[in-house]
């Protein structure tokens, strides 16, 4: 019998106490896709590098091609064959794409001189053979996400991969990006490249794999061909039990708006007009979901409503207190608590420990300390109960922030905002990247905010999750609120088309593609 | 967590000493490299240091400078701000506190704490600068603490030879009520030794920046801006203000250092008579991991180095202490991140 083309067997690899990959075996054929789904933490990513030589297994063996082959870096990786696609992209962002690509396999004119018009000619032949249109004279900086993927995929198929490695690649991705790198995986089947596709979304394994592996606590849990398993039984064989349906939710009327923002303007970092002109209320005992693309101003948004980005034009109301969006203090005081979006950078103080970060944003509240005073065991103290409150993973107050698993982590930011008695919750991506035991308890917890009669403002890019908590939807397109809706009244299917704006004359045929913007690639 | 992963904590946690000793065992080659031999040089160094009162008084006294600039300097690190020029705002210190000393007219006790006073705030307004134009402009510290320490070089050389005594660039002696005790009047073991009552002062110190730092209010935002500004920036921190207060702090810290020379030793200012503490101190504060206790510990170490050397200099010449020095300071940058790779690697 042939041999496959990779064949991983019995990897162990320990952190410490944690055994991430516990005797995981994994082939991979030419010519299939092959998708690696499990919670975070589960051992995907750990399996995933021990393959492309960033770490080494403790135990186990990886066969290329039917000889064992000792992979002790990247560079051997790639001599192998494998290429990898990291979710944060390895690129140089001032040189083109034809610089990128060919980086440390540089096509050389004589005298050693950096070939240019042969790189770019190289560049152009492989995008055009994969069907990866990407200009190779662009610079990085000017490429969208989707574009510096496609780099990230040719500048392995440059060295010659064979086999690709894909982690979360559809994370970062419009919907549109996403339907385009799903047209070039399958390209690169047919072609007979192997490809390992690690993922968190269920619903693109179906559409997208030809075989599943299911990768619970460091374990392979489940494995056959994607067309047998149901979308249902790989969520069940992830988490290991059925998760529970939110409880049916009693309505209530909503009460006073709490949160008020009227005519906000306000402009993205490069100072270009990224929310143009929005009105919206939230009421207290209700949960609004603003649904978008990512990149239509949510972000801009959520930092001018936290006080993190002043506004050109208009006012933000919290409580009934107008606030300035130029002072994140001036914000909580007047009633808004903030999971913010991105939580290593700015939610969480990682090398402080738990205890500390509970406590971030409250520093100068009375309650966390007498006088000029903070820390020390009454900090400790505090901290216990509430991380048990918020089953936070370890609970130990002494624990830094960074040893903690992304769900944990978002866990501790929630049991600091949430326990703050604040009128108005800003909660943006409260859920991403984070495994689904953590998902349903914060849902759960939004929930219990909402019918306690906060205003919550639920900002995230998983339309399943605005259409579970929301009670009213609001859609962001450039900018705007384009659509208003309630979850009982629209699908998935609808608001994607007004996300990407083609829903404004809804009887017209679609326009063929969805505006590119400003910068975007060719 | 397995053994061998907590034997690898330790060995992180224990990175300074691992510093120290791979330094020890480097200079070692150098020294056998002159003809002599290396244990015999170590042990009559560390002998002469630490093992009579006299030494150890010397040892101390040369600790004493060093445990404010290591302190200054640690200081700035926690609010994630370089402050090189610690050197310039202890000049300024001593300068001012030996001003003070020598043309005000206070009365016993008085005349002192004013001397130390006028120390920490010519040092703070030297910090303040930086910390300001950076909170202000974002100009970035290291720059402009660099270029003020040659500020500071050139004001007091200029005052002192024109607006006070002669060329030879030191100034009067400063009144006998200013005058800061040796310890040996308490402590009659370490006779003759010019150790003074700046040490336990800054002992003193030292305690009192780690309560800042661990026990207050502002000691959590600065950490909090040290270590992850976005994340203070959130938590309504106010970055610039509280990283300009750093560099203050920091300033008066080492302005006081220079009174260990002024008020303590020979009292009077002079041209030079920091022996570069400012800048030694960084490597300490290094050593030290930027907290308190590690930075006394370092202090110490660099002072016995330094006094040590000073007594085998008959074997072994003064470069090779300047070059063992060197090697702490190398190993000291390197020691941590290397360490915690290896452990990442292999438990």
């Amino acid at each position: 019998m042939r041999a496959p083309r990779i064949a991983m067997r019995g990897i162990t690899r320990r952190f410490g106490p944690l055994l991430a990959n516990d005797r995981v075996s994994l082939e991979l054929e030419p010519g299939e896709i092959h998708a690696l789904v499990g919670e975070n933490g589960a051992g995907k990513s750990t399996l995933m590098r021990a393959l492309f030589g960033l770490l080494a297994p403790d135990e186990g063996e990886i066969v290329i091609d039917g000889t064992v082959a000792r992979i002790t870096s990247p560079l051997v990786a790639m001599r192998h064959g494998l290429g990898m696609v990291h979710q944060h992209f390895m690129l140089v962002d001032p040189l083109t794409v034809a610089e990128n690509v060919t980086l440390g396999r540089e096509p050389h004119a004589f005298g050693g001189a950096f070939a240019r018009a042969r790189a770019e000619r190289e560049v152009a032949a492989l995008a055009e053979r994969y069907r990866l249109p990407v200009d190779p004279r662009a610079t990085i900086a000017q490429l969208s996400v989707g574009a510096q993927q496609r780099v990230e995929i040719l500048k392995a198929l440059h060295r010659g991969a064979r086999v690709l490695i894909l982690d979360e690649p559809t994370a970062v991705l419009t919907p549109q990006e996403v339907d385009e790198l799903s047209a070039v995986l399958r390209a690169l089947r047919e072609d007979g490249a192997s490809i390992a596709l690690i993922t968190h979304k269920l619903a693109e394994v179906k559409a997208l794999a030809d075989r599943v592996t299911v990768m619970r606590a460091g374990r392979v849990v489940g494995s056959g061909p994607a067309a047998t398993l149901s979308v249902e039984r790989m969520a069940e064989l992830m988490v290991g039990h059925v998760p529970a349906p939110l409880a049916a939710r009693a309505e209530r009327a909503p009460g006073e708006p709490r949160l008020e923002v009227h005519g906000l303007e306000v402009r993205d970092d490069r100072g270009l007009p990224a929310v143009r002109g929005i009105d919206l209320a939230v009421r207290a005992g209700e949960i609004v979901g603003l649904a978008g693309v990512e990149g239509n101003g949510q972000h801009e948004l959520i930092e001018a409503l936290a006080g993190l980005r002043p506004p050109q034009r208009g006012t933000i109301a919290i409580a009934g207190r107008a606030v300035s969006g130029r002072n994140p203090r001036e914000h909580r005081e007047a009633g808004l608590a903030h999971i913010p979006s991105d939580r290593l950078r700015r939610g969480l103080v990682p090398a402080m420990n738990l205890a500390e970060n509970l406590v971030l944003g409250r520093q100068r509240d009375r309650d966390v300390g007498r006088g000029p005073w903070l820390g020390g065991g009454a900090l400790l103290a505090a901290a216990r109960p509430r991380l048990e409150e918020f089953d936070v993973r370890p609970p130990q107050p002494r624990a830094s922030a960074a040893r903690l698993s992304g769900g944990n982590q978002q866990k501790l930011i929630a049991a600091r905002e949430l326990t703050r008695g604040a009128a108005v919750i800003l909660a943006a991506h409260p859920t991403r990247g984070v495994d689904l035991g953590a998902i349903d308890f914060l849902h759960r917890r939004l929930l219990a905010e909402r019918d306690a009669g906060r205003a919550v403002l639920l900002v995230s890019s998983e339309l399943s999750e605005i259409l579970a908590l929301s009670d009213r939807i609001l859609v962001l397109f450039q900018g705007r609120i384009v659509h208003e809706t309630t979850p009982a009244t629209t699908s998935e299917r609808t608001l994607g088309l007004h996300m990407t704006g083609r829903a404004t004359i809804t009887d017209a045929p679609l326009p063929p593609r969805a505006p590119v913007p400003p910068g975007g690639l060719a | 967590m397995s053994a061998r992963a907590a034997r690898w904590r330790l060995l992180v946690a224990l990175a300074p000493l691992v510093a120290v000793l791979a330094a020890l065992a480097a200079g070692a080659i150098f020294i056998a490299g002159i003809g002599e031999r290396p244990l015999e040089i170590y042990a009559l160094l560390f002998r002469e240091a630490l093992g009579t009162g006299y030494g150890l008084g010397q040892t101390l006294f040369r600790a004493t400078p060093l445990l404010f600039t290591g302190l200054a300097v640690a200081l700035g690190f926690r609010a994630g701000l370089f402050n090189i020029g610690v050197e310039g705002q202890m000049v300024l210190g001593g300068f001012a506190a030996a001003l003070v000393g020598a043309y005000v007219p206070l009365p016993g006790v008085a005349l002192a704490l004013a001397a130390l006073a006028a120390a920490a705030l010519a040092g703070g307004a030297w910090g303040a600068l930086p910390g300001a134009l950076k909170a202000r402009f974002g100009a970035h510290e290291v720059i402009n603490t660099i270029m003020l320490n040659f500020i500071a070089f050139s004001i007091v050389s200029y005052a002192g030879r024109t607006l006070f005594e002669n060329a030879t660039v030191r100034t009067r002696e400063i009144a006998p009520a200013a005058e800061l005790p040796r310890l040996e009047t308490m402590l009659p073991a370490l006779h003759g030794s010019p150790v003074n009552l700046t040490l336990p002062i800054a002992l003193l110190l030292a305690l009192a920046t780690g309560v800042l730092l661990f026990r207050t209010r502002l000691g959590y935002e600065l950490r909090a801006v040290g270590l992850n500004a976005p994340a203070a920036e959130y938590g309504g921190i106010a970055i610039g203000r509280t990283q300009a207060l750093a560099m203050t702090l920091s300033g008066a810290l080492a302005g006081l250092g220079g009174t260990n020379f002024v008020l303590g030793y020979k009292h009077y200012f002079e041209l030079g008579f920091s022996g570069g503490a400012g800048f030694i101190g960084i490597a300490v504060a290094l050593l030290g991991r930027n907290h308190p206790l590690g930075v006394i510990v370092a202090a110490l170490f660099f002072g016995a180095l330094s006094y040590g050397g000073l007594v085998v200099n008959q074997r072994v010449p003064r470069e090779l202490v300047e070059v063992l020095e060197a090697l702490v300071i190398l190993f000291a940058i390197s020691a941590q991140p290397l360490l915690e790779r290896a452990a990442r690697r292999w438990s």
